[in-house]
């Protein structure tokens, strides 16, 4: 008999493995610890008139709308300047460049903007785009400021899309006398742009509840009106959760409202993740057809 | 998939352009003064019942953030709950702001305790050496054997700045927990049996399970009351100060006629319902010079 | 024509792919130059070594970000010190324990958690493990390092398990194989054999695990209590560099000494999580090649 069930190897890995699920298990406890708080004291206040009205009385009364339509603005902002900017590195990645000591210095980069705490692109939203460009705090800037926060995060992403596109197709196309842009265009990009979408979206739904680089940039406590251009300031879920939570007069009196933004927000979130999911799957779907 | 897109970015543009349907704005930014901003807030309410269409958006943070927001040009009026200093005053004068007040109520700056804390007056100094760290328990100052624990305001509190120059005259224990705000002050203290704090008068109306301390100016003399109008008014009560709104250089028309609403009847009684005192007749005359 | 067309687009490119490094140095000079005039003022020693954080003192400003750095040290540790177990459990439960069924549903789990904004969790903070603390330990406030340790731990477990898990699961299979055939059972085989060989890559994500909570802002801001003073202990409240520079960015008159202190805090941050990446990216770059071999 290899294993005897009584020998000290054999207890030493089941109080092992259940060390190991126990572990797990703390993980999934966590999650739920979580989610059950958030909702069961934040479900109670989301009503129709929390989600479509501005707040009143000092923001102690009324909804959130103001926040979840500047969230709304500031990630589609972020989606335009990071989107394709970050397309367009990857496409040179993964298709032009060379491997050569600048594409790992450009490589490099990439990975080290990633871990730039968000804090310090708040500083330096402030410094660039605030002061310097002399845009003061605003919609654009703070759509700039998380636009460059997401960057490293698209073009890893959208690499992911562009690897997974055979060599193959690349090569027929070029072996019939098509440029390297070409090929790119038709026989590369439609299969890619999918994948890309899906992971930027990912990253879009991290800067949607991102709150330190909007703090300088742009975010305002409160506005009683949207904004209605880029050089408005404008409301935000995750800032506002911040400020019903710690910054407000009447800090347990709005509690029940800081619960309804947080749960909100998390929904939010989790309705992006989710369509970046159906989305990949679908696509996987019709590429095995 | 293209279809879709389209769909997609229609959609889009229909609901950006639909978002542009808001109204022509005719907007002030207000900010600063934690004290100050459910009043403000509540006056900046009724104003825009009064006046539709005339925007008001009122912020918190605390004076410091509020006067800084003036010197940096990010708000049209500044609250603030102390004096501006000589060095703001130069820097706004070097990037050509011109800080000019008006003042808008009187507070009588409230030192609160828990309610099951037997000590409910202390002398100006007593205070300061509990804030400054120099006595650190309540048999100390004839109370209970407890160690104190202090809860402040934040760096750019007006009320932290106030009190540090006026009653402490020094600088406060590194042990002070640096609360965000006023609220979060009195929920403090309601909670700790053996902690101390401060807060704007109109902070404590109505509220349970504190101790507002009587506070005498120094040993000997009459010990009084924030909640009496006429001990905050008469300067009988020693940390009284007035409350102050700032603004940059002579005031717009936009300005002074919301600054005039809260100086009217109307205005000051909506004061007093907050809890604070009505500005006494030295600083209706103050306010003149601004032409208000 | 059509070369000259194809040259263009390359070039086009090529400038789109050199942005990344235009923006990297971008932010760190960005930071240098809004940091130096600090020092004009602030003996650099004294910035770096002093305990004293008061910039708007009665008396005399002091810029000494010693205890913030002790802070954050702390809070980042203590954030360790529960992540790492957890998360190196975790993994080698999903790449050892778990049927691909289980697996399958497991991993999105981790995921979502990665995926909670950091302001909710600061939010919960606040709101329940705070009042936990306070309950256990006796202390009136919960907000304290202990309640940011938490936190944080939960925010860099996602990184530390799946980049872990990642590690675990390139161990190249001839190894697992090996110690199988000389008589050891699964449990010796992950401990002895596959948790060594994947060390390195465990180690770099950890040390990514570790940038994360160095940097991290709004957690830590919203549920350490924030004193300036110099913490003893893991239940006294302490205040972060990143909480500190969310703290007062919105209160100082810009281009002054105290603006441009916030400044060299960020760049100080900055410098911290630079040589984080680094390192660990030099770490997972040696482990790739070894076990391609």
């Amino acid at each position: 008999m290899k294993y005897s069930p009584f020998s000290i190897k054999h207890l030493q890995q089941t109080f092992g493995f259940h060390f190991l699920r126990f572990c797990m298990g703390v993980v999934i406890l966590i999650l739920i610890v979580v989610f059950h708080d958030i909702f069961s004291k934040g479900f109670g206040i989301i009503s129709w008139e929390f989600l479509t009205t501005a707040p009143r009385k000092g923001m102690t009364e009324g909804g959130i709308y103001p926040a979840i339509v500047g969230t709304f603005y500031v990630t589609v902002l972020t989606t335009i300047f990071s989107v394709p900017l970050g397309m367009g590195c990857a496409i040179y990645l993964n298709e032009y460049a060379p491997d050569s000591k600048l594409t790992r210095l450009i490589r490099m980069s990439i990975r080290n903007l990633s871990g730039v705490p968000s804090i310090v692109y708040g500083l330096f939203g402030v410094a660039l785009f605030v002061e310097l460009f002399n845009l003061g705090t605003c919609l654009l800037a703070s759509g700039l400021t998380l636009g460059l926060m997401t960057l490293p995060w698209t073009i890893t992403a959208s690499e992911e899309a562009l690897k997974s596109v055979p060599r193959s197709y690349r090569e027929g196309s070029l072996a019939l006398g098509a440029t390297q842009w070409q090929s790119i265009r038709t026989n590369v990009l439609p299969y890619a742009v999918p994948g890309m979408l899906t992971g930027t979206i990912l990253g879009l739904a991290r800067a949607a509840g991102e709150t330190a680089p909007i703090l300088f940039t742009g975010a305002a406590f409160y506005l009683p009106f949207l904004p209605e251009s880029l050089s408005d300031q404008f409301m935000a879920l995750p800032y506002h959760l911040y400020i019903m939570s710690t910054q407000h007069h009447a800090i347990m009196q709005v509690r029940p409202i800081a619960y309804g933004t947080a749960l909100v927000l998390i929904v939010l979130v989790f309705l992006l993740n989710l369509s970046a999911v159906v989305l990949r799957y679908q696509l996987r779907k019709r590429y095995r057809e | 998939m293209n279809g879709k897109l389209k769909k997609l970015g229609l959609g889009l543009a229909l609901f950006l352009a639909l978002s542009q349907v808001s109204y022509a704005k005719d907007m002030m930014q207000i900010k600063g003064s934690d004290t100050l901003i459910n009043l403000v807030q509540r006056l900046a309410e009724v104003y825009m019942e009064k006046n539709p269409g005339k925007y008001i958006a009122v912020t918190g943070g605390g004076s410091g953030t509020g006067v800084a927001a003036l010197i940096n040009g990010k708000c049209a009026i500044a609250n603030s709950s102390r004096n501006m200093e000589p060095k703001e005053i130069e820097q706004a004068m070097s990037v050509g702001v011109n800080p000019q007040r008006a003042v808008i109520a009187m507070d009588g700056l409230t030192v609160v305790t828990n309610a099951g804390n037997p000590v409910d007056k202390l002398t100006v100094d007593q205070i300061g050496k509990i804030f400054r760290g120099e006595i650190t328990n309540w048999k100390d100052v004839s109370g209970q054997d407890m160690h104190i624990n202090l809860y402040g305001r934040q760096s750019n509190s007006g009320t932290y700045v106030f009190f540090r120059d006026v009653v402490l005259a020094g600088e406060y224990s590194q042990k002070m927990d640096h609360m965000n705000g006023n609220a979060q002050i009195i929920e403090s203290v309601k909670q700790d049996a053996s902690g101390i704090g401060y807060v704007g008068v109109g902070y404590v109306k109505d509220v349970t399970g504190i101790t507002v301390v009587k506070v005498a100016s120094r040993p000997g003399a009459e010990y009084a009351n924030p909640l009496s109008k006429e001990a905050v008014l008469s300067g009988k009560y020693p940390i009284a100060r007035p409350l102050n709104q700032y603004i940059n250089g002579t005031p717009s028309e936009r300005i002074k006629d919301f600054i005039a609403f809260e100086l009217s009847e109307e205005g000051q009684k909506i004061v007093e319902e907050e809890g604070f005192f009505r500005i006494p007749g030295e600083y209706v005359e103050f306010n003149k010079r601004l032409g208000l | 024509m059509h070369r000259q067309k194809e040259n263009i687009i390359k070039s086009l490119f090529f400038l789109n792919g050199l942005l990344v490094v235009i923006a990297l140095l971008g932010i760190f000079l960005l930071l240098l130059f809004n940091a130096l005039p600090t020092f004009k003022d602030v003996k650099f020693s004294e910035f770096i070594f002093r305990a004293n954080w008061n910039p708007s003192a009665y008396l005399e400003s002091s810029y000494g970000i010693l205890s913030q750095v002790v802070s954050t040290l702390m809070v980042t540790i203590g954030s360790l010190i529960i992540a790492v177990p957890l998360g190196i459990g975790t993994a080698a439960y999903l790449s050892d324990v778990a049927s691909p069924r289980v697996r399958e549903i497991a991993k999105p789990i981790v995921e979502i958690l990665a995926g909670i904004p950091s302001v909710v969790i600061g939010f919960l903070g606040i709101v329940l493990v705070g009042p936990l603390i306070a309950k256990a330990t006796g202390n009136y406030s919960g907000l304290n390092a202990l309640n940011g340790s938490v936190l944080l731990a939960v925010m860099s477990l996602p990184t530390i398990v799946s980049l872990s898990e990642d590690a675990l699961g390139s161990v190249p299979k001839s190894y697992t194989e090996a110690s199988l055939a000389l008589g050891g059972n699964p449990w010796q085989t992950l401990i002895r054999v596959k948790i060594p060989a994947a060390s390195s890559g465990i180690l770099a994500a950890t040390m990514l695990g570790m940038g994360r909570a160095i940097g991290e802002t709004m957690t830590v801001l919203m549920a350490t209590g924030n004193a300036p003073a110099m913490p003893k202990s893991f239940l006294e409240p302490v205040r972060t560099m990143t909480a500190t520079i969310a703290i007062e960015l919105g209160e100082v008159p810009y281009y002054t000494t105290h603006f441009h202190s916030l400044f060299a805090i960020g760049l100080v941050l900055f410098i911290f999580t630079f040589i984080l990446n680094l390192v660990s990216d030099i770490i997972l770059h040696r482990y790739e090649k070894r076990m391609r071999v």
